[in-house]
């Protein structure tokens, strides 16, 4: 009688413990690929901003070219190097 | 009756019916049962393969190749991948009213358009920001990738990166749901740090451009190395070419001529003579050398000074260039010191340098010399050298003696090097090259406002089938500065100038000058000596309208 009464009240919680075990577990596995995904973007989006900064370096040397730089500063800006009796030498 | 027979015969018949349904219905569920055993069992491989066929994929994973930098971190080549634009033809053909549409988006021609739309790889271009004025020196990768030229080349391994694998699960957008497992991790390739200096690079290669263009010359190297580390601070070739485009390319134009390209010295080997000579004992900064009567007979062959200098002493005989004086040293010294003097300076070797193709130069055994082989290699015929080795050899004199590795990667902390001269030796030969740049010697093109300047001068015949050439020169000049400690050494070679000028102190030493100079400037090295009178300077190296000329 004891032995039966307490089948009776294990088997639903059993029941109940095992639909709540595969229920978790699909959560689980699904919370797991919205992640993966979600590190896949920020994987991808890592390796676009290296694109970038790679693209940018190429950007940034292209503007300093010393040829470029140097038709600036002469033709634009009027800047030319002294002759050497103008420059003044400050010993330490 | 007839109702009554009905429905006696009716249980019979259903019995018979049900037995048939159940039999049935027991062998459909037998075949059920028997089909997913098979499933399961017999058939699980091929069928497990199959559905990873529908949604697991090997990805590649793209390893990027390592970036080059000069010591300050300038990007000199850059991989990257290129925009690049897919078009599945086939629904292009069906929109052809959007084809005006995206051309102007992509700002392409119409034809262009059509002519481009096939399948369309993306992948990583190597980018050289620099262009020309490293375009020897880097060289350059082929499609895959793979370095074919110079550091590309030689730094090939380094450079590489690894592509890596994975197993990944796609669902049905192509959105990679899970990782199975990594098959190969990628390895990207590794950065590469230069000892160039872009600045005095691109200097160099702005004022030998135009002395090539200026004296009509063939071609020209220029290199420019650290006394005091053996670094190559920079190394440029005339006609250069563009890394970035390369379909405008002939072959021959690839090579870094610079540490390839073997050429007799002329003069410019006569301080190393002289050192083998102060090295030797008998010559010291007070030896005086009769040149009278301004001309040397060996054998049958006669060698001739331009003027008759008389006794001279040994920076005279240097600053002069006198090959009287020069053949007088050179016979009084046992072969085999000479020799050893120029091997150690790294003469007739290659460097350590790794530099693809590059050339050890000629310096034939001395146990082959003849007297008139001798006095000839004193004058700088019968051997040939690199610019590389010669500017080595003048960085191993600026550094009193120590015979630093020539590097091409930035060097940290100490310099190795081992003695190659006596410091006394080497002091005196850097004080008796100062009177080269004097305002009576062959160099004194070489001088630069502010800094004492040790150097020589060459200029050579260019050996032809059938003998020395009379019309075509190799005008050289390789030096030190400043001389009271050094820290640069140079050399400027160039090829067939065909403007008139043909001298080596005319048409090489006024590059060493504004290269040099600007270069002392850059590094902030302090000056040696006040500047003189501004009437006596000879042209500055100051910005000029020549850069308008380049790109």
């Amino acid at each position: 009688m004891n032995a039966r009464a307490a089948l009776i009240i294990a088997v639903p919680l059993l029941w109940l413990a095992a639909l709540g075990s595969a229920a978790s577990a699909i959560y689980c596995k699904h919370r797991a690929r919205q992640m993966f995904v979600e590190l896949e973007a920020l994987n991808a989006r890592r390796d676009n901003l290296e694109i970038e900064w790679g693209q940018l370096q190429l950007e940034q040397s292209a503007w300093s070219t010393h040829a470029f730089v140097e038709r600036v500063a002469s033709a634009k800006l009027r800047m030319a190097m002294p002759p050497p009796k103008q420059i003044e030498i400050v010993a330490p | 009756m007839k109702s009554r027979s009905a429905r006696d015969a009716a249980p019979a018949s259903f019995r018979w019916r049900s037995l048939l349904l159940q039999g049935l219905l027991a062998i459909s569920a037998l075949a059920l049962a028997w089909r997913a055993v098979n499933l399961q069992l017999v058939d699980h491989g091929f069928l497990a393969r199959e559905g990873d066929a529908r949604f697991s994929r090997v990805l590649e994973i793209a390893a990027h190749r390592g970036t080059i930098t000069d010591r300050y971190g300038e990007p000199l080549a850059v991989s990257t991948p290129v925009d690049s634009v897919w078009v599945n033809p086939r629904e292009l053909a069906l929109a052809t009213e959007q084809i005006p549409r995206l051309a102007a988006a992509l700002k392409l021609d119409r034809q262009e358009l059509a002519r481009r739309v096939t399948s369309n790889l993306e992948r990583d271009r190597r980018y050289y920001p620099t262009g020309e004025v490293t375009g020897h020196l880097l060289g350059f990768t082929n499609v895959d990738d793979a370095g074919q030229e110079g550091l590309e080349l030689a730094f090939d391994h380094w450079l590489a990166g690894e592509d890596g694998a994975k197993r990944v699960i796609q669902d049905r957008y192509g959105r990679i749901v899970q990782n199975v497992e990594s098959i190969k991790p990628a390895r990207p390739g590794r950065d590469l740090v230069l000892s160039i200096d872009l600045r005095i690079q691109y200097l160099a290669y702005r004022e030998l451009k135009a002395a090539i263009r200026d004296q009509r010359a063939r071609a020209g190297s220029a290199v420019v190395l650290d006394v005091t580390s053996g670094e190559v601070l920079a190394m440029v070739n005339q006609p250069a070419y563009n890394p970035n485009d390369r379909d405008q390319i002939q072959s021959g134009v690839y090579r870094n001529r610079a540490a390839t390209d073997i050429f007799e010295p002329g003069s410019s080997i006569k301080p190393f003579f002289v050192a083998a000579g102060l090295a030797s004992g008998k010559y010291d900064n007070r030896s005086l050398i009769d040149t009278s009567p301004g001309f040397f007979k060996v054998g049958a062959k006669i060698f001739e000074d331009e003027h008759n200098y008389g006794a001279i002493d040994i920076a005279t005989v240097l600053a002069k260039s006198s090959n009287v004086g020069m053949a007088h040293i050179a016979l009084t010294l046992p072969p085999e010191e000479i020799w050893g003097t120029l091997n150690h300076l790294g003469f007739g070797q290659v460097s350590t340098s790794g530099y693809p193709g590059e050339s050890a130069g000629l310096l034939p055994v001395y146990s082959q010399w003849r007297p008139i082989g001798i006095v000839t290699m004193s004058h700088g015929y019968g051997l040939s050298v690199t610019p590389l080795q010669l500017a080595h050899a003048y960085a191993t004199i600026g550094a009193f003696g120590i015979a630093r590795p020539v590097s091409f990667l930035r060097v940290e902390g100490a310099a190795p090097g081992e003695r190659a001269l006596g410091a006394q030796v080497c002091r005196e030969l850097v004080g008796m090259l100062e009177s080269v740049v004097a305002a009576e010697g062959t160099g004194k093109l070489a001088a630069i406002p502010g800094y004492r300047v040790s150097g020589k001068t060459g200029t050579a015949w260019k050996a032809t089938a059938g003998g020395y050439s009379t019309d075509r020169y190799m005008a050289v000049f390789g030096g030190v500065a400043p001389a009271s400690e050094p820290r640069l050494a140079a050399v400027v070679v160039i090829d067939e100038p065909g403007a008139g000028l043909h001298m080596g102190g005319q048409v090489a030493a006024p590059v060493f000058s504004r290269v040099i100079g600007g270069a002392l400037r850059l590094l902030a090295v302090a000056p040696d000596q006040p500047v003189k009178a501004p009437e006596e300077l000879p042209a500055s190296p100051a910005l000029d309208t020549r850069t308008a000329a380049l790109p």
